[in-house]
């Protein structure tokens, strides 16, 4: 049985296997599309995701992030990236 | 006014041919011949323009969608068409290389039917002997090949006391997601009722387990719980709303708000072999009728959960009322409400056993 992974800024996730990242056009929005939901995901969850590849560790991710949004305190953006991507692999849509 | 929205989901009903015989089958009482289906270039066109419409996912079901030779170009087309690939099946016609030609097709994921964990009651309950084994080999084929898998339980009051169980078993075969769903009544299922029925305690109990089981197995197994609404408070929001966010194309081609709606009398239904589907969408008598709020009754006309709920199900109302316009008798504000409560109670205590089961043979 397997147990729950804990995501640190350590961690290196990315999509679980045949989860789509897929810009939906009809509704202008990206998604995640998973077995029989779909998430839809803002700009900065999607800035996130995009950017959660299985080689970036969440620490390379948050840096990146903070450069791209100058405006936010560092330990805001970690403490988003680390609940979107614990909700994300708690649900399967992303492993690490 | 209520915006149209673009729908989110196809449900494709490529056929209602299926080995098992599940006594809550949600396939209309008349079963559509073999000859009726629609032919494979039809499929793909109105999987073509599902996609085009903005639906995001098709789920291909049945009857067994697997019987449907097609089945890899239908999944396919629907992959070229940017659409995220479901297949719902009972899983004791998948071999291992049916199940590759599926995922080279573009397969993303798999739902699996179990009838329960225990493999006597559940050949029972599926009228077919030896499923179950077939059933886990299945399992073991989507996993070893990587893809996600649901493990689908319709529970009742015959198998429910095996829930912790099944939850096990979900786990045990790789699944990441359950869906523990109790068996809505209409069509088959509305027949079997006396059968099926839980107490008002059974449900509860059953209520409890899935939320200490969610708990302990979060980041293990994702659960999805459908209660039964004969003992709710207020109606589940069917199909998150008429004409909203979903549609369902039957075997002959008919389209349907939902996969249940060829219960209510009186209803016709455009076929997408006679008129496209975006049409069909956006300007069909059938999709209009029940869309939005414009036609709700007191007392959902003046409720402030009118869009949340949309009035309940449609199906419901008419099964219990004869009249599809009316509130869903599952709300508590319904004049019908504690006439369903009241049936619903003494069928559970008459625990009358036996099915009639829903034989494909049988419809020619």
């Amino acid at each position: 049985m397997n147990g729950r992974t804990i995501i640190d800024m350590a961690s290196t996730p990315r999509l679980a296997p045949h989860m789509r990242l897929r810009h939906d056009k009809a509704r202008a929005q990206w998604t995640i599309q998973a077995p029989e939901r779909s998430f839809v995901l803002d700009g900065i969850a999607h800035a996130i995701v995009s950017r959660c590849d299985g080689m970036a560790a969440l620490e390379v991710v948050v840096t990146d992030l903070c450069s791209a949004f100058p405006g936010a305190p560092r330990d805001v953006i970690e403490r988003d990236v680390i609940a979107l991507v614990q909700n994300f692999v708690d649900k399967n849509v992303m492993q690490a | 006014m209520t915006v149209l929205e673009p729908p989110l989901a196809l449900l494709a009903e490529l056929t209602h041919r299926c080995p098992l015989q599940c006594p809550y089958c949600s396939n209309p009482l008349a079963l559509e011949k073999a000859a009726n289906e629609m032919p494979t270039a039809d499929w793909l066109r109105a999987i073509d323009e599902a996609a085009e419409l903005g639906c995001l996912q098709v789920h291909f079901s049945g009857g067994e969608p697997t019987v449907r030779r097609d089945l890899e170009q239908l999944v396919a087309g629907a992959t070229a068409a940017g659409l995220y690939t479901n297949l719902i099946t009972s899983g004791v016609a998948l071999n291992a290389e049916r199940l590759a030609s599926l995922i080279a097709a573009g397969l993303e994921h798999v739902q699996l039917s179990f009838q329960d964990s225990d493999a006597e009651i559940g050949e029972r309950i599926g009228g077919y002997e030896g499923a179950h084994a077939r059933k886990l080999a299945t399992a073991k084929l989507v996993r070893d090949a990587g893809l996600p898998l649901t493990a689908n339980f319709v529970v009742h009051r015959q198998n429910m006391h095996h829930l912790r169980e099944m939850l096990e078993m979900a786990v045990a075969i790789g699944a990441h997601r359950a869906e523990i769903a109790n068996v809505q009544y209409y069509g088959w299922a509305l027949k079997n009722r006396a059968a099926l029925m839980p107490s008002r305690d059974q449900l509860e109990q059953m209520t409890a387990l899935v939320t200490a089981a969610r708990q302990r197995l979060e980041g293990v197994l994702v659960i999805d719980y459908v209660v039964p609404d004969y003992y709710a408070r207020r109606p589940k929001s069917c199909m998150g709303g008429w004409g909203r966010h979903f549609l369902n194309i039957s075997p002959s081609g008919k389209v349907l708000p939902c996969h249940a709606a060829e219960s209510l009398d009186g209803m016709a239904f455009d076929n997408v072999r006679q008129r496209s589907l975006v049409d069909i969408w956006r300007d069909s008598e059938a999709f209009n009728r029940f869309r939005g709020t414009q036609w709700m009754p007191e007392p959902c006309r003046s409720c402030d959960r009118k869009e949340i709920d949309w009035g309940g199900c449609r199906c419901q109302a008419f099964a219990i009322t004869g009249d599809a316009g009316k509130t869903d008798p599952a709300c508590g504000l319904s004049e019908d409400h504690a006439r369903l409560v009241e049936l619903a109670a003494g069928e559970a205590e008459a625990a009358a056993d036996g099915f009639i089961y829903r034989r494909y043979g049988a419809a020619g």
